[in-house]
């Protein structure tokens, strides 16, 4: 298990929760990031206040490497800007593409996820699209050089859970790259789940902004993520599709 | 006028960096694009702002 790395662009992350910063007290961060194991934090862009007001970056300990999002882009090329933004913030290359036309369901447009990873994989990003889970899609951005495939599991911030489970399950069979579970993942035996079925990584955000004690829902989904990547690389015990199967000796005692 | 995260102010003529220093951002915790393009915190001192440019300056808040 020590050797088992998550590798996202060329970097090692021990850690497979990527926790989001999204709806809580910056003040809560520190124990998130401490009681999650969390290794990578996802932030947004957004205009600036000016200098009175306090920075989130000041609450995100050391080490831990930041993931900007694209939130609040309609398209490729505000993605593309946003993106660009973030790196001149001055903390990294990592990119999570997040693109969305629509803002009562909030799902990602995947045609201009593909265009935006292309062209910020030529400039050097590591990118990270999150995307309807299409198998069409996932190849496009392999070959538009995403560094992950970030597929949804139910509409974002739902806490619904894995909606979408038999088309990660594709994208995880097909696709050589991580497949990270981001988006509605709302409870611990979601997350060990969508791992169980081999998923890289899983994002949360809102399953732990609006539990009633975030660091010990932090640590809930640490050990749930945990426990359902042992469970994959351990290898799942078959499904009967009929009858039953002791467990015990069928050596028959106490009558001939 | 210039336009600054979506505001009319009138600092045509100035630097970046004299903007900067006439209101409150702390210039290590933001970025800017004028008018579509990053101006890199090398240029700040450099770069004289235009009747009609539009700034955008961003900083990291809390996102998934």
């Amino acid at each position: 298990m020590n050797n088992d790395k998550l590798i996202i662009g060329g970097h090692e992350f021990s850690s497979r929760f990527i926790l989001g910063s999204g709806k809580y007290s910056m003040k809560l961060i520190e124990a998130a990031v401490k009681d999650a194991g969390a290794e990578i934090i996802t932030l947004a862009v957004r205009r600036a206040n000016t200098k009175e007001q306090e920075s989130i970056l000041d609450y995100i300990p050391e080490g831990i490497t930041l993931l900007p999002n694209t939130s609040g882009a309609r398209n490729a090329e505000e993605a593309v800007r946003i993106a660009r933004l973030a790196r001149e913030l001055g903390c990294g290359d990592f990119v999570k593409i997040e693109i969305m036309r629509d803002s009562k369901y909030l799902l990602p447009d995947n045609v201009e996820t593909i265009k935006a990873t292309e062209i910020l994989a030529k400039e050097g990003f590591v990118v990270m699209p999150y995307m309807y889970p299409d198998l069409n899609t996932a190849r496009d951005l392999v070959n538009a050089g995403a560094a992950s495939v970030m597929p949804l599991a139910s509409p974002i911030g739902s806490n619904k859970g894995l909606a979408t489970k038999e088309f990660i399950q594709i994208l995880i069979d097909e696709i050589d790259l991580p497949i990270i579970v981001d988006a509605g993942i709302g409870r611990p035996s979601q997350a060990c789940e969508a791992m169980e079925m081999g998923a890289a990584a899983i994002m949360a955000n809102t399953a732990l902004a609006t539990a009633g004690d975030l660091p010990m829902m932090a640590s809930a989904f640490k050990n749930a993520i945990e426990a359902g990547r042992k469970a994959y690389l351990a290898g799942l015990g078959r499904v009967l599709t009929r009858g039953a199967s002791a467990s015990d000796p069928l050596t028959g005692f106490l009558r001939d | 006028m210039v336009k600054v995260n979506g505001k009319e102010l009138d600092i045509a003529g100035k630097t970046v960096a004299e903007y900067l220093a006439s209101i409150d951002y702390d210039p290590k915790r933001i970025a800017i694009e004028r008018n579509g393009e990053i101006v890199f915190k090398s240029q700040y001192a450099a770069v004289i702002l235009k009747d009609g440019d539009s700034l955008e300056i961003v900083s990291f808040v809390g996102g998934g």
